[in-house]
């Protein structure tokens, strides 16, 4: 018999037809593929980040020569501050510390011009408001370049200043440029996992699972049939994110095309797994949808995305290897932003691959084994 | 005369602005102590008009009064129980009357003698403490009226309370309904069933929206009166003979009625004379009652052909060689609870095979099992020649299925869910376009290929889902209550068809509790209690069920419950003696 007979693929071509216009002329699902996607396009490319911006520094200037002058102006002037307050006493700094009127102080020592002047090591006191301790972290940061700078170009000759941090790969941490690559990880992710739960549950619900069982085609054609669509959709949205990415966001894409398209159908077919698995537990769509959120929110939070997956426990850490989205986040990011090769690809290519297949076995023997 | 309980004035209700009427133009009268009968198939707009009546929805035109009062405005004196009875399955028996006493603001005082009542009246007493969802279809549907009834009402609409539910429960229903009418309680009754319109004292017969008739249900049959004959003792088959009678001009309506026909006659044609039927030198004819689906069939004056366009060009089954559908022993166990217990039977080739029974009796289980969809625990069997064990695609490959409430893909037109379901089974190429073309020649399907298979009218679902069912020309069907809720015309075309496929050696396997449908039936196995109580013709069960209650000329149903009535006995007496 030849690999494939001319029913067999009549038998394929037909279910994958199907499965696509069931899918798109559906309008809930034709909305579920396109609108969450482009929504959450704009609204993490926008609306999150992690710097921060437009907040306000206290002062509490007890020098007021040249250097320390210099150092309030350009503090000022930077466009991450929204204003500076002048502070007359430590209690007025520690009561707009408490209204959150300001979130880091700077007490200028009396002795700082001097210092500077003299090329001697000078020191500022910074007071932070730790209710907010990550955004006052990276004020931190902030303050500290800025005083550096004004150390460095006060000294004619190079002092040793502490160190001076250079940024690999995203010199300036523009934020967007993570945020986007991770979307595609992201909103492949809630697009995959929903659409492929949704497909066997909507059938058994509709009472035509049935009638799918009764006819001759194989389960891994009903299968391969079912993944179609969001196999199909996570193309779509991933090339519209790779194009949006660039043009509008303006983030580089380093790496290579071929790579990023092999990677993503990969990472599709290990979602679709998991979908799938959902899917052929659940007998309604209710449930496919509740199991889908059980299953979502988890793989993102421990893709690393939200934080990094070295900060967690070792027993998170190990959990997270089951998480599809952990691994494409190293390649996504790499691809866009480090030009990653083939080689330092794989060991997070291959875990996809096994995940992959694991789920999508399981899912065929359950789909079998729920005939009874 | 006393004022109607519930009344409606040429109400017309639309769902979408364009949309055909729900309901057109369409008046009722439900008078007190007594049951009104709203009697259409599916679609015709029973549940709007309750839901009219009910205030729940509201009219695009016309008039509605309910005790006198725009409906809503007496709603505690309304006992309304809709379709899939509105039970809370997680909460008792108990649980769900405690809850709509409730809500129906029954005081508190009243409650314990009520439930009392209640329960006494629809004998759950004893289950008082079972959740609903884990009662029987009767028990279910007993507990939704007891809970309509949690204050006594003066009006009681009930949609559809008989659907689904077997012959025994349905009378208990009857007679449970009848003793409140007797207490001046004004019924609205919906059903599907045309056999059960007799049994009211005034009907409305809906179809797609519009009153066909209105009135004492004699009055409807009176159309016909000493049109209906019987048809007995004739040459041939009787598939045969029906399709060939249908053929004449003078005959409007035939029916199989076990080894017997049901004949109806033209309004002006001239007495039958048996000679000249061609039906051979015994056939004798015979006065016949008419009977309310007669009359509905006589007002619609549709004719179904009687031929059919699918079996002239359908695969001759092979014959011979063994049954086409064969079990032996099948059990089927879930956990400790067994739901079809030792079953035998066998289809031959050129035989429809009919699975009677309550509902959770074991007919579907064991339909699942023989075509494929479910793992007996014991048993073997097999379907056009192939075993179970080594069943799998190729045995699929030669059976036809057709499911309960035409699963077909409704987001999908018409010519995709015919594309697709050609692809499925393996045919490809212009193969599978002629076989395509051919379908929706014969099933008339033109003008709908654009359109969405799940807003095609009925008749078209029905054609259709037999059009999918029958694309790869199967030696084997296998339909699951193929004609529940459709009307008496589309019925009639769906079982020629399938009388056609017979006379072309198919083998035919239905479920059904719908009686008209197990008439068609050569042989018919009475599921109970997970096994077969009793097979045979559809005349040898009435024959049976005759003698063990002295009954003369027992309906189908009569025997249906005879032959419960008697397993249940004999369970009694065994269990009395271990």
């Amino acid at each position: 018999m030849a690999l494939v007979s001319p029913r067999a693929f009549g038998r394929l071509l037909a279910i994958i037809v199907k499965e696509l216009r069931a899918t798109l002329r559906d309008p809930r699902s034709r909305i579920t593929l396109i609108v969450p996607p482009i929504l959450q396009l704009f609204l993490f490319g926008m609306a999150t980040t992690l710097e921060v911006k437009h907040f306000n520094v206290g002062i509490l200037d007890n020098a007021g020569g040249k250097a320390s002058t210099e150092f309030v102006q350009r503090l000022a002037g930077s466009p991450n501050v929204g204003r500076i307050v002048r502070l007359a006493s430590p209690a007025q700094l520690r009561s707009e510390i408490e209204s959150e009127g300001i979130i880091a102080a700077v007490v200028i020592d009396p002795r700082f011009d001097r210092d500077v002047a003299a090329g001697r090591p000078a020191s500022l006191g910074v007071i932070l408001d730790g209710r907010r301790s990550n955004a006052a972290q990276i004020v931190a940061g902030y303050i500290g370049v800025i005083a550096g700078s004004v150390g460095l170009e006060a000294r004619s000759a190079p002092v040793m200043m502490g160190s001076v941090v250079r940024n690999a790969f995203n010199p300036n941490l523009d934020y967007v440029w993570f945020t986007l690559p991770s979307l595609i990880m992201m909103v492949g992710a809630v697009s995959a996992l929903t659409v492929t739960a949704q497909s066997v549950a909507r059938e058994r619900e509709l009472g035509t699972y049935e009638q799918l069982l009764v006819s001759p085609l194989r389960t891994h054609e009903i299968l391969i049939g079912k993944m179609a669509p969001p196999l199909i959709a996570g193309l779509f949205n991933g090339t519209v994110y790779l194009l949006v990415a660039q043009i509008v966001f303006g983030v580089p894409f380093a790496g290579s095309l071929p790579l990023f398209y092999l990677t993503l159908v990969i990472y599709l077919l290990s979602l679709m797994g998991v979908g799938m698995l959902v899917s052929t537990l659940a007998a309604t769509q209710q449930q496919a949808f509740l199991g889908v959120f059980l299953v979502t929110v988890p793989s993102v939070m421990l893709s690393g995305y939200a934080g990094p997956v070295d900060n967690m426990p070792p027993w998170l850490q190990t959990l997270s290897l089951a998480d599809p989205c952990r691994h494409y986040l190293v390649i996504v990011d790499g691809l866009f932003l480090k030009a990653m090769p083939w080689e330092a690809l794989w060991p997070s290519v291959m875990p996809l691959i096994i995940i992959g297949a694991v789920t999508l076995s399981a899912a065929s023997w359950l789909f079998r084994a729920r005939k009874e | 005369m006393t004022a109607p309980a519930a009344q409606a004035r040429s109400v017309t209700k639309r769902f979408a602005r364009g949309a055909a009427p729900a309901l057109d133009a369409v008046s009722l009268i439900v008078a007190t102590g007594q049951i009104t009968g709203l009697v259409g198939p599916d679609g015709a707009g029973k549940t709007t008009l309750i839901r009219v009546l009910a205030g729940l929805l509201r009219p695009e035109s016309g008039e509605v009064e309910a005790l006198g009062a725009a409906p809503g405005v007496r709603a505690e004196d309304v006992g309304y129980m809709p379709q899939r009875f509105g039970l809370y399955e997680d909460l008792s028996v108990l649980q769900n009357l405690n809850l709509y006493a409730e809500l129906r603001g029954l005081p508190p005082a009243e409650h314990a003698a009520t439930f009392e009542r209640l329960m006494h009246f629809t004998d759950l007493k004893r289950f008082q403490n079972r959740p609903a969802g884990k009662l029987s279809g009767g028990m279910k549907q007993k507990l939704g009226l007891a809970c309509a009834l949690v204050r006594t009402p003066r009006l009681l609409l009930l949609d559809e309370p008989s659907v689904g539910v077997d012959p025994v429960s349905r009378r208990e229903l009857w007679s449970m309904v009848g003793a409140l009418v007797g207490e001046g309680i004004g019924v609205l009754w919906s059903t599907a069933y045309l056999d059960e319109a007799e049994r009211c004292a005034s009907v409305c017969l809906l179809n797609e929206g519009k009153v066909l008739f209105s009135g004492p249900p004699v009055d409807l049959t009176a159309r016909v009166a000493g049109r209906v004959q019987r048809l007995d003792d004739f040459d041939g088959g009787s598939r045969a003979r029906l399709s060939e009678l249908l053929a004449r001009p003078d005959i409007t309506d035939a029916t199989i009625h076990g080894r017997s026909l049901i004949l109806v006659t033209a309004r002006d044609a001239p007495p039958l004379d048996p000679t000249s039927l061609g039906a051979g030198p015994r056939a004798r004819l015979s006065p016949a009652a008419p009977r309310f689906e007669d009359g509905f069939v006589d007002i619609l004056d549709r004719k179904s052909s009687g031929t059919s366009a699918l079996a002239a060009t359908y695969a001759e089954a092979p014959r011979g060689g063994g049954p086409a559908i064969e079990a032996k022993a099948l059990t089927k166990r879930f956990g400790d609870f067994t739901a079809a217990e030792d079953i035998t039977l066998n289809v031959a080739p050129g035989e429809i095979f009919g699975l009677l029974g309550p509902n959770g009796a074991g007919k579907s289980t064991t339909f699942k099992m023989l075509c494929g969809l479910l793992t007996p625990t014991s048993g073997s069997g097999a379907v056009a020649g192939r075993g179970f064990a080594e069943a799998g695609p190729a045995a699929r490959a030669r059976l036809g299925y057709m499911a309960q409430k035409f699963s077909l893909y409704g987001d999908l037109s018409v010519a995709q869910n015919l594309a697709f379901f050609a692809g499925a089974y393996g045919l490809v190429g212009a193969r599978a376009r002629d076989r395509s073309r051919e379908l929706v020649e014969i099933f008339d399907l033109h003008r709908y290929l654009p359109v969405n298979a799940g807003t095609l009218p009925l008749g078209y679902k029905q054609r259709l889902a037999l059009a999918c069912a029958v694309m790869h020309e199967p030696p084997v069907l296998f339909l699951d209550e193929p004609t529940s809720g459709v009307d008496p015309i589309i019925r009639r075309e769906f079982w020629s068809h399938i009388n056609g496929l017979v006379e072309r050696g198919v083998a035919v396997l239905v479920t059904t509790h719908f009686m008209e449908e197990a008439e068609y039936c050569d042989r018919i196995a009475l599921v109970y209690r997970a096994r077969v109580i009793a097979t045979g013709a559809p005349d040898e069960l009435r024959a049976q069920a005759a003698r063990n209650t002295g009954r003369t000329d027992p309906t189908m149903e009569d025997a249906f419950v005879a032959l419960i009535e008697a397993a249940d006995r004999a369970r009694e007496a065994t269990d009395l003696a271990a």
